[in-house]
């Protein structure tokens, strides 16, 4: 380091501690060594956070929020702005990937037990991220005004509708309209280009902070601050920089850009999935397209949300529907209260706890699965068996993570 | 200077008080943030009633849907004879054939659902989730129903309605379609969004 830097650093840390905080945060920030596949997922959310909000801001500057103006006004932007294709089927793709590795992110910490003590808030703060990026996609998704979106919408906010004496008022509230009009999609474009980025912002800044005041788990589960050298430094850990900045987490966004791309050039609507056909044509108020699903990343909830189709202590089945979408959203919260395990790890807990986080994910790909097709009785009892193997992996958690024989957790990290 | 102790009782009355003024605070300025996602004046004043001729419908036809009250799919259906006397036969297969639940204005809540025997007016949203059911007026055999009457079908999730609106047992929609309030300035012109008499 030359000496003027060295000066000039010094100058720098008088006034604004910027060592201070890369020391803490990345280069003496000691993660433990055996990160695996698992470990590379929030990193990727990151990335992907970042790229959306710049194709995002970078979308605006062409996109029309009227109804009049926003399909004609994405078309502009795909055929007459110099790479406005690419930014909007950045931003699109990037939605999806945004779903795809978010939810490999939570698996990882239901199997890992990441949620557990003292990682209780960093759990809940990714929930709330969970469900903030939920809303951000719903608002984004009406925005190009395409049908499918239009009715899609009209469907989320009818739900509303479904709660009994203020459902109506509510909707219409919502909308601030009888019905979904421009005047939806221009609070919606608000909220999703303004309001919302900066809550995820926010969550994602502390969502960090939490996790650095406890420090990573780890695919074994094994506390690393509790055998430390002379220094106080974990001796399973090792400096988050460069260790895991340039030879764990570089080379996966290299890989993760990599299968982006070819999504990205390739097949930016995905087969129908990504970007529906019904979409290409503009909203009608007056024509419903034959078959109502939601983007795949909804899916699951969805089809828990059509499951319940009997009406419950006088209220109708809509309104249990509601209940049950947003139970099925909001319920892995309280996960860190309902696992009462000795044991962090899927590798040592006991084979109940395998068994039901098998089932639960099967079911969880077929509720995804049924959630894109039209709904028959055959279909419908599927989601409803489906639906209750959701909520059994979670409410029968306190039984079987208590009964179940656990494996010994070793008192290092295993070489 | 005198030593001054810590007055806790007070310290604790002025906490609450200068809470209870902020939170009411609080609450005041919420309200223009709140209010302003009322429906404003504009979209008020484009879900004003409207008026339609009716002289051209023919029966068994359909006017609509169209884009008009409050900006709602509108039907507008004149019912034949044949219709009309079926209508009621199976009332077994409804979940609401009385028209029980308000789902209709007062003069609406009869056989019929609608002022005029013949012509039926309603909401073409579905009770479900809000998708437009489609106008399937023709006896006969349908995927969705092998014993179908006529009536309105609703894609998105499957719900069926006769043609007098009414919600068949075992669908998802909870009740009947909306009939809007309306009434007959003449034979041929018919108002779509108030009663009659109300200004």
């Amino acid at each position: 380091m030359s000496a003027a830097f060295k000066n000039f650093m010094d100058w720098i840390d008088a006034r604004l501690p910027v060592t201070e905080t890369f020391e803490k945060h990345m280069s003496k920030y000691y993660a433990p060594k055996n990160f695996n596949f698992w470990y590379f997922f929030g990193v990727l959310a990151t990335v992907v956070l970042v790229s959306q909000l710049f194709t995002g801001i970078w979308l605006t500057m062409s996109y029309v929020p009227t109804a009049e103006g926003a399909f004609a006004s994405v078309e502009y932007i795909m055929r007459d702005v110099d790479y406005g294709w690419m930014l909007r089927y950045m931003h699109s793709t990037g939605a999806s990937a945004f779903f795809f590795v978010v939810y490999l992110h939570m698996f990882r910490g239901m199997a890992y037990g990441s949620y557990q003590k003292p990682r209780e808030l960093i759990w809940l703060l990714g929930m709330l991220l969970f469900v903030a990026l939920m809303a951000e996609g719903f608002f984004g998704y009406l925005l190009p005004w395409g049908n499918l979106a239009y009715w899609a919408g009209q469907v989320i906010v009818s739900l509303a509708g479904a709660i009994p004496f203020v459902g109506e008022d509510l909707a219409v509230w919502v909308r601030g309209d009888f019905n979904i009009s421009g005047i939806t999609l221009n609070r919606f474009f608000a909220l999703h280009v303004v309001l919302l980025p900066l809550v995820l912002i926010v969550l994602v800044f502390l969502h960090i902070l939490a996790l650095h005041e406890v420090g990573s788990n780890n695919p074994d589960g094994v506390d690393i601050k509790k055998h430390l050298d002379e220094d106080g430094t974990p001796l399973d850990g090792i400096p988050f920089h460069p260790y895991y900045t340039i030879g764990h987490d570089l080379p996966a966004i290299v890989a993760f850009l990599f299968f982006f791309c070819i999504v990205m050039f390739f097949y930016p609507e995905g087969g129908g999935y990504l970007i529906e056909r019904p979409n290409y044509e503009p909203a009608n108020p007056l024509k419903t397209p034959e078959l109502i699903v939601p983007v795949w990343y909804y899916t699951p909830f969805y089809s828990m949300l059509r499951a319940v189709t009997f009406p419950l202590f006088g209220v109708d089945a809509k309104f249990w529907g509601l209940v049950v979408m947003a139970g099925a959203i909001v319920i892995p919260a309280v996960l860190p209260w309902l696992d009462r395990s000795p044991v962090k790890s899927i590798r040592y807990k006991g084979l109940g706890s395998k068994i039901f986080l098998a089932v639960f994910i099967v079911a969880f790909f077929i509720l995804g699965y049924l959630g894109t097709k039209h709904p028959t009785a055959e279909r419908t009892l599927i989601a409803q068996i489906c639906t209750a193997i959701y909520f059994g992996y979670f409410l029968l958690m306190p039984w079987y993570t208590q009964v179940e024989k656990t494996k010994p957790v070793p008192e290092r990290v295993p070489s | 200077m005198r030593e001054r102790s810590a007055n806790t009782r007070r310290r604790n009355f002025l906490i609450g008080a200068t809470s209870v003024v902020g939170a009411a605070g609080v609450v005041g300025a919420a309200v223009p943030f709140v209010g302003s996602w009322n429906p404003s004046a504009r979209a008020l004043a484009a879900g004003a009633p409207i008026k339609l001729d009716i002289s051209k419908l023919a029966p068994g036809e359909i006017l609509g849907p169209l884009r008009a009250w409050r900006d709602r799919p509108i039907f507008v259906v004149k019912r034949s004879e044949e219709m009309l006397m079926k209508l009621n036969s199976r009332n077994d297969r409804l979940a609401d054939p009385d028209s029980s639940r308000p789902q209709q204005p007062e003069y609406a809540k009869n056989e019929t659902r609608s002022i005029r025997p013949d012509i039926l007016v309603l909401e073409g949203l579905c009770t479900h989730l809000g998708c437009s059911p489609q106008f399937k007026p023709v006896v006969k055999p349908e995927q969705f129903d092998t014993e179908w009457l006529g009536g309105f079908f609703c894609a998105c999730h499957g719900s069926k309605f006769d043609l007098a609106g009414r919600v068949y047992s075992g669908v998802p929609a909870p009740s009947n379609l909306k009939v809007p309030p309306h009434y007959y300035e003449s034979d041929a012109v018919i108002v779509i969004g108030k009663e009659e008499g109300v200004v």
